[in-house]
C-alpha cells in the first residue's frame, strides 16, 4: 500500500521541493489566516456595536466627512498588492525549480494512454503503473500521450504536468524518501480516470540496482538497441547516412545542437524536435535540404517514437560527418 | 393576489404588474421586463434543483472509496451535467436575468428595458438552449466534464456532445442579448439627474458583467464549432492525430471561461453593495472605488485565463505572466472587501435576512478569493491543480460568493417583487442552515485537495474518506438549507403578509414605486437630485422615511 499521509493536512513530503512548496504554502495560508480574521473580527464587531438602536436611526457617513478616507483606500490597496507581489516572486522561483531539471538528471520514458501508464527505464526496462527509482537522484521523465490530454501527478513530490498528445513534457524529481507514493492521473481522460493510478516506489540506490538487474530482458542501451532495429526496419537509413551523398540531414552529432532551418531560424534539436521531424517533416525543413520526406504518421508507435529518439541521441558524430555539418 | 381577506390600504396598489393581465399568453408573449425576470426566475431555478440534484448524487458516490454506486460512465455524465448546468444554466444567467432584467429600469427610473422584445427573445434562447442540454441528458448525457477538454471531447467520447454544444451556443446568445440589452439602458435610459456616479453600485456591477457577455461569449462559441468542425467534419484544430493542438482549446475556452466567472461574481457584488449600504443606512464607504473596482475586474479578467494552464504544457513564463496578471485582479476583489467592511463603521446596522445572506458572502468570498490568490501562486497551483483544492476555491467563488448574493438579493427585493413579506425567523434560519452547511461541505475539499486527491474521480484511495465523508454530510444540510427559501417564498406569495412600498427604509428609486410596481414602473418619472445612499435622519419617521429625490 501506498503511505498513508501521516499528517491530517500535509501529505508526506518525498523530495526537498515537496517541502518548499509546504513553506510557500504555509506563507500563503499565514496571509489567509491574518486577512479574514481581520475582516471576520470587524466585520462582527461593527455588527455588534453598530446594531442598529431604534428605528429612525441613520448610519454616519464617515468617507465624505474625513479627508483621510481616500488615504486609507490606497494604503489597503497597496500593502496587499506588495503582499501578492512576494508571494508571486516566491512562487514563482519554486515553479521554476518544479520545472527545470538539473543536469544530469537519468532520462526515463512516460506513455500515457486510456487508462494506463507506461514507463522506460535509461536501461531499456518497461513497466505498468509503476515507477521504482533510486533515492536521492534526480530523475526525469519525458511524457507523451497516445490519446487524450493526462497529467502525471504526484502528491508526494507536490507538481502536477500534463501529459500532451502532440509533444514531449518534462517531469522531475530527486526523492529524499523510500517508500512508495501515489501517482495520479490529474487531467480528466474519460471513463476509467479515476483507476489510471499508480504508484512511484523509491529504494535504496543499491535496492534499485538489484532490482532493474532482476529483470529477465533489457539490459544497458536495450531500448537504443531496438531503436537501431527500427530505423533500419523503417528505411531511415537509406537517406540519413552518415557520409556526403546523403539526400538527407546527418543525424550523427544532431542531438543537442542549433540547426538552422530554410527560413534561416534555429532551432534546438531536442526530443520534440525529433519526434516532430518523424511525424511531420515538412514542418521544419533544414536549410539547404528538400522536403523530400515522407510522414510516418500512423506507421510509428509512440512507444517506437520514443526508441527512435533515443538512437538519434546514442548518434555520435563521425569526424568526417562532423566537417560536413560545418 | 387580488384575494386578500383585508381590505388593502391605500398603500398597497389595487393593479400593478402581476394583475394587469391574466393567462399563460400575457406571460409567454410579455415585454415586461419584470415579468421576464420572473420567467427567468422559474427557469433558473429548475435548473439550479436539477444541478443541486446531481450534486447530490455526486456526494453518494464519495461517500465511499470505492464506486459502489454508479457506474464509472454515469458519474462521469453526472459531474459533467453539474457543471454545464450549474454554469451555464443557472450562474451566468441567474443574478442577471433575474435580478437585473426586474431592477435595473426601476433602479434608472426607467419604463422597461431598451429593447423589450429582444429581452424576451433572450429567454426563449435560453430556453431552447436549456432544452437541448436536458434532451441531451436524456439521451446519453455527456462525459467530457463542463471544461470539453479535446481532444477527449473531439475524437474520443460518443456521448451527446454536439447536442450540449449547441445548448450552450444557444444560450450564449441569450446571454449576449442580456448584455447588450444592458449596456444600452444604462447609457441611454436614466432618468433627469441620474448621471454615472449616482448609479446604485448593483448596476455598475451589471454593466461591468455586460461588457464581459458582450466581449466574451463569442469566443466561446467559436471554440464550440471548432469542436463540432472536428467531431463531425475533423477538421484538424486540436487532434495532434489530425494536425492541431489540444492546446489550443483550453486557450480558447479559458479565453471566456474564467471572465465568465466574473460574469457571476461581478452581479453578486453589486447586490452586496445594494445590501450592506440599505441595512447600515448609509453610504457605501469609497463609492467610486468600488465601481472602478467592477470595471477594473471586467478589463483584467480578461487577461488571466492562462493561470488555468500553468501545468498544461503551456511555457512557463507565459505562467509568469499570467501569474502576475491573475495577483493583480485580487486588487480590486479586496478593494471591495475591505469597503464593505468600512462602510459597516458607525452605520445603523440591522440584522435582517438580506444582511444576514450578505455577511455569508463576505466572509466566503473572503476565503475563496485568498485560496485564489495561492492558486495564482505558480508553485502552489502546480500542486493543487486539478485537485479538490480547485473545487473548493472555486465552490466558495460561486456557490458561498455568486449563489448567497443572489439569495440575499432575492429576499432583499422579494417584497419590490412579489408584493409580499416572507417569515423573518425561517429565513434567518436558512441563511444560516446554508452558511454552516456550505463550510461543512467545501472546507474539508481545500484539505482533501491539498492532500491530492484528484477531481473527477470516481473511486479514491480510502485515507481520504474521512475528510470526503464530512463533505456529503455537509451538503445534506446544504440541500435542507436551500430548499427552506423555495417553501417559504412559495408559501408567501400567496399567504405572506403585505409588504409596504419600502419595507427596508431603502434608497433607490426601487423603493419610491408602489410594491409590487404598476406596469409602467413609476406613476410619475422620477428626478434624482442627490448621490445613492443618501439617508437623512427624519426625527419622527419610521421605516420608509428616507428619499432620494
Amino acid at each position: 500500500m501506498p503511505n498513508i499521509p501521516n499528517s491530517p493536512l500535509f501529505p508526506e513530503q518525498g523530495s526537498d521541493i515537496a517541502r518548499s512548496v509546504d513553506h510557500l504554502m504555509l506563507f500563503a495560508l499565514g496571509g489567509l489566516v491574518v486577512f479574514s480574521t481581520l475582516i471576520a473580527v470587524l466585520v462582527l464587531v461593527f455588527m455588534v456595536k453598530y446594531r442598529r438602536k431604534h428605528e429612525g436611526e441613520i448610519g454616519e457617513d464617515v468617507y465624505e466627512t474625513n479627508p483621510k478616507s481616500q488615504i486609507l483606500e490606497l494604503v489597503w490597496s497597496v500593502i496587499p498588492l506588495g503582499l501578492l507581489l512576494i508571494l508571486f516572486g516566491w512562487g514563482t522561483k519554486v515553479f521554476f525549480d518544479q520545472n527545470r531539471p538539473p543536469t544530469g538528471a537519468a532520462q526515463y520514458w512516460v506513455t500515457g494512454r486510456q487508462w494506463m501508464w507506461k514507463i522506460q527505464h535509461p536501461n531499456g526496462r518497461r513497466e505498468i503503473n509503476e515507477l521504482h527509482v533510486p533515492l536521492g537522484q534526480a530523475v526525469q521523465l519525458r511524457m507523451i500521450s497516445e490519446d487524450v490530454i493526462h497529467d502525471f501527478f504526484v502528491p508526494a513530490f507536490r507538481i502536477h504536468v500534463d501529459v500532451l498528445p502532440s509533444r514531449y513534457t518534462t517531469y522531475w524529481f530527486k526523492a529524499t524518501k523510500t517508500g512508495e507514493f501515489h501517482l495520479f492521473c490529474g487531467q480528466y481522460c474519460g471513463t476509467e480516470h479515476s483507476k489510471m493510478v499508480g504508484k512511484i516506489v523509491v529504494m535504496e540506490p543499491r535496492a534499485y540496482e538489484a532490482w532493474l538487474a532482476g529483470e529477465p530482458a533489457g539490459g544497458a542501451q536495450a531500448a537504443a538497441a531496438s531503436g537501431e532495429q527500427l530505423f533500419v526496419a523503417k528505411a531511415c537509413n537509406t537517406c540519413h547516412r552518415p557520409d556526403s551523398s546523403a539526400r538527407a540531414p546527418i543525424l550523427n552529432g544532431l542531438f543537442g545542437t542549433q540547426v538552422t532551418l530554410q527560413d534561416g531560424t534555429r532551432v534546438t534539436a531536442d526530443e520534440n524536435y525529433v519526434r516532430e521531424s518523424i511525424l511531420n517533416p515538412a514542418a521544419k525543413i533544414v536549410q539547404g535540404y528538400q522536403p523530400v520526406m515522407p510522414t510516418f504518421k500512423g506507421q510509428v508507435t509512440e512507444e517506437e517514437l520514443i526508441q527512435l529518439v533515443n538512437y538519434v541521441k546514442t548518434l555520435k558524430a563521425a569526424d568526417g560527418a562532423a566537417e560536413a555539418r560545418k | 393576489m387580488t384575494s386578500s381577506p383585508n381590505p388593502v390600504p391605500a398603500e398597497f396598489p389595487r393593479t400593478h404588474y402581476l394583475n394587469a393581465a391574466y393567462g399563460l399568453k400575457s406571460w409567454l408573449w410579455t415585454r415586461d421586463h419584470k415579468r421576464i425576470a420572473l420567467l427567468y426566475l422559474v427557469s433558473v431555478s429548475v435548473f439550479f434543483a436539477l444541478g443541486g440534484l446531481m450534486a447530490v448524487l455526486i456526494r453518494m458516490e464519495l461517500a465511499t472509496p470505492e464506486g459502489d454506486f454508479f457506474q464509472p460512465d454515469v458519474y462521469n455524465r453526472l459531474f459533467t451535467m453539474h457543471g454545464v448546468l450549474m454554469i451555464f444554466f443557472f450562474l451566468i444567467p441567474g443574478i442577471p436575468a433575474v435580478l437585473g432584467n426586474f431592477l435595473i429600469p426601476l433602479m434608472i427610473g426607467a419604463k422597461d428595458l431598451a429593447f423589450p422584445r429582444i429581452n424576451l427573445l433572450s429567454w426563449y434562447l435560453y430556453t431552447i438552449g436549456g432544452a437541448f442540454t436536458l434532451w441531451a441528458l436524456l439521451h446519453g448525457g455527456v462525459d467530457t466534464g463542463w471544461t470539453f477538454y479535446t481532444p477527449l471531447s473531439t475524437n474520443y467520447v460518443n456521448t451527446a456532445v454536439l447536442t450540449v454544444g449547441v445548448g450552450i451556443f444557444i444560450a450564449g446568445f441569450s446571454s449576449i442579448l442580456t448584455g447588450l440589452n444592458f449596456i444600452v439602458t444604462i447609457h441611454r435610459m436614466r432618468a433627469p439627474g441620474l448621471t454615472w456616479f449616482r448609479l446604485p453600485l448593483f448596476v455598475w456591477g451589471h454593466y461591468a458583467t455586460s461588457i464581459i457577455q458582450i466581449l466574451g461569449t463569442p469566443v466561446v462559441a467559436i471554440a464550440i464549432l471548432m469542436v463540432a468542425a472536428e467531431r463531425v467534419l475533423h477538421i484538424g484544430f486540436f487532434d495532434p492525430k489530425l494536425g492541431g493542438d489540444p492546446v489550443l482549446f483550453q486557450h480558447l475556452f479559458w479565453f471566456y471561461s474564467h471572465p465568465a466567472v466574473y460574469i457571476m461574481i461581478l452581479p453578486a457584488m453589486g447586490v452586496i453593495s445594494e445590501l450592506v449600504a440599505a441595512f447600515s443606512r448609509k453610504p457605501i464607504f469609497g463609492y467610486k472605488f468600488v465601481a472602478f473596482a467592477s470595471i477594473g475586474i471586467a478589463v483584467l479578467g480578461f487577461l488571466v485565463w492562462g493561470h488555468h494552464m500553468f501545468v498544461a504544457g503551456q511555457s512557463i513564463y507565459a505562467g509568469v505572466v499570467f501569474s502576475v496578471l491573475s495577483m493583480l485582479v485580487a486588487v480590486p476583489s479586496a478593494v471591495k472587501v475591505f469597503n464593505w467592511t468600512a462602510t459597516l463603521y458607525k452605520g445603523s446596522i440591522s440584522w435582517d435576512t438580506p444582511m444576514l445572506y450578505a455577511l455569508g458572502f463576505i466572509g466566503l468570498f473572503t476565503i475563496g478569493g485568498l485560496t485564489g490568490v495561492m492558486l495564482a501562486t505558480l508553485g502552489i497551483d502546480a500542486h493543487v491543480h486539478d485537485t479538490y483544492f480547485i473545487i473548493a476555491h472555486f465552490h466558495y467563488i460561486m456557490v458561498g460568493g455568486a449563489i448567497m448574493g443572489y439569495l440575499g438579493g432575492l429576499h432583499y427585493w422579494w417584497p419590490k417583487i412579489t408584493g409580499r413579506m416572507y417569515p423573518v425567523f425561517w429565513s434567518k434560519l436558512s441563511a444560516l442552515v446554508i452558511f454552516i452547511g456550505f463550510n461543512v461541505t467545501f472546507f474539508p475539499q481545500f484539505i482533501l485537495g491539498y492532500l491530492g486527491m484528484p477531481r473527477r474521480y470516481h473511486s479514491y484511495p480510502p485515507e481520504f474518506q474521512v475528510l470526503n465523508v464530512m463533505s456529503s454530510a455537509g451538503a445534506t444540510i446544504l440541500g435542507i438549507g436551500y430548499l427552506m427559501p423555495l417553501v417559504y417564498f412559495v408559501w408567501s406569495m400567496r399567504y405572506g403578509p403585505r409588504a409596504t412600498a419600502n419595507p427596508w427604509g431603502a434608497t433607490g428609486l426601487e423603493w419610491q414605486t408602489t410594491s409590487p410596481p404598476p406596469v409602467e414602473n413609476f406613476a410619475y418619472p422620477p428626478v434624482v437630485t442627490a448621490p445613492p445612499y443618501t439617508y437623512e435622519a427624519q426625527p419622527a419617521a419610521g421605516k420608509g422615511a428616507a428619499r432620494v429625490v
